[in-house]
């Protein structure tokens, strides 16, 4: 390695940033070369004039009160921004609850909605038929006289079975609104407890399905061209054993 | 939005302040232009904060005061800031002509020839020197090869050497 090569090298050396194998060759060197010995000593003197020349600028103490002065107006900012940010958190929240609320309403599963109105109806329909009287239109525990009655009132015919052997005497028949349709309202009892049934045409088939509204139990099951509703404060076993009467 | 920034400012950029001012002061040539650049280095390094990902604040901010001060300089006075080309690099490679030994020179003298020195060559011998960071360092600051370090720091000590020799030495 000659001088030429190894000129640059020098500075790396007296910087200290050659690698062990580097500094080996310029070591090697230097021990045969005067010139580039002179030159290291040249460099280091330099270095060393640098270093102890005080030649480093301080900043100047208006910098230092610019920037503090900077950082607390940045720190204030920072506080009413966050305090606005806060406002828009808890509006952004507000809004979000209020359109998953309304989203929750109107596009819920079109299915689901119109089951749970259902189920309102039913119930409804249920109570009503409890207050004033308003249970039978027709009283007769002969299935007989009941289903006769329905004729003429309603474009089916709903089978009307005594089921007082069961321990589910039949009370009555009515007509009732359900979905915006007259239908066919059988009244059932067991023991104190007064059973609605309400009975009307569909296409469908569902198996029977248990629930419960406020208190009331529910079992809705659709099957040779009919649907029928049992609803009744009657535990959901013991609806189901008339619900099994019916053939569901 | 880190947690507190006006808190991390004070620990990561203002420890850091005399270092920032002094490259500033550097590459500026005089105190108001400096003051300036760093002022203006040290707000786009509170902006920044959230781009700091730890490791040596000082050369954080050295690098943002660099590149603040080139932007000011481009628009300031285009003529100063001139790329050294390859070149002119190869030139110093090539160049094993015997220079005057230096033995140390008065301070005004070897202020006067540091701020004589290309703005590329001063930078780099100020980070070395002034502020003692490594190659690697000096490197991703100046946004350079180590190698062109390596040359840069030849370069700018032979001019030191050079003018010092002839104008004050001791």
């Amino acid at each position: 390695m000659n001088c030429a090569e190894i000129r640059l090298w020098l500075h790396a050396h007296v910087d200290g940033e050659l690698d062990a194998a580097n500094s080996f060759e310029v070591e090697r060197h230097l021990k045969t070369c005067a010139a580039c010995t002179a030159e290291v000593k040249s460099l280091q003197s330099l270095r060393t004039s640098l270093r102890a020349g005080d030649l480093s600028f301080r900043a100047p103490d208006s910098l230092k009160n610019d920037l503090c002065q900077f950082v607390r107006e940045m720190g204030k900012e920072k506080v009413s921004r966050e305090k606005i940010d806060w406002q828009w958190l808890w509006k952004f929240f507000a809004f979000g609850a209020t359109a998953f609320a309304l989203l929750t309403i109107f596009l819920r599963p079109a299915g689901i909605s119109q089951r749970d109105e259902l189920l309102d109806e039913i119930v409804a329909s249920h109570v009503r038929s409890l207050q004033a009287e308003h249970l039978t239109d027709v009283v007769s525990s002969d299935q007989h006289t009941v289903k006769p009655w329905f004729d003429g009132k309603l474009d089916f015919a709903p089978e009307v079975k005594d089921f007082a052997a069961q321990g589910f005497p039949l009370v009555g028949g009515r007509l009732d609104y359900m979905n915006g349709h007259a239908v066919a309202a059988l009244v059932y009892r067991r023991n104190k407890h007064f059973i609605n049934v309400f009975v009307w045409p569909t296409t469908g088939v569902e198996k029977a399905k248990t629930e419960s509204r406020r208190g009331y139990s529910i079992i809705n099951y659709e099957t040779n061209g009919l649907h029928r509703c049992l609803v009744s404060d009657l535990n959901p076993t013991e609806l189901g054993d008339l619900a099994e009467l019916f053939g569901k | 939005m880190s947690a507190n920034e006006p808190q991390q400012f004070e620990q990561i950029v203002l420890p850091h302040l005399d270092a920032a001012y002094n490259l500033a002061r550097w590459l500026a040539g005089n105190d108001h232009d400096a003051e300036d650049i760093a002022q203006e280095a040290c707000v786009r390094a509170f902006r920044f904060l959230g781009g700091y990902r730890g490791g040596d604040a000082r050369a954080w901010l050295l690098t943002i005061v660099r590149n603040t001060a080139f932007t000011w300089l481009k628009k300031n006075r285009p003529q100063k800031v001139v790329s050294i080309s390859d070149d002119e690099l190869q030139e110093i490679e090539d160049q094993t002509g015997v220079v005057g030994a230096f033995h140390g020179a008065d301070k005004d003298v070897l202020r006067a020839a540091l701020e004589a020195l290309p703005l590329e060559f001063r930078e780099a011998l100020v980070l070395r020197e002034l502020e003692g960071l490594s190659y690697k360092e000096i490197a991703e600051i100046a946004e350079v090869p180590v190698g062109t370090v390596m040359s840069r720091l030849a370069r700018a000590r032979r001019q030191l050497q050079d003018s010092i020799t002839w104008k004050g030495a001791v």
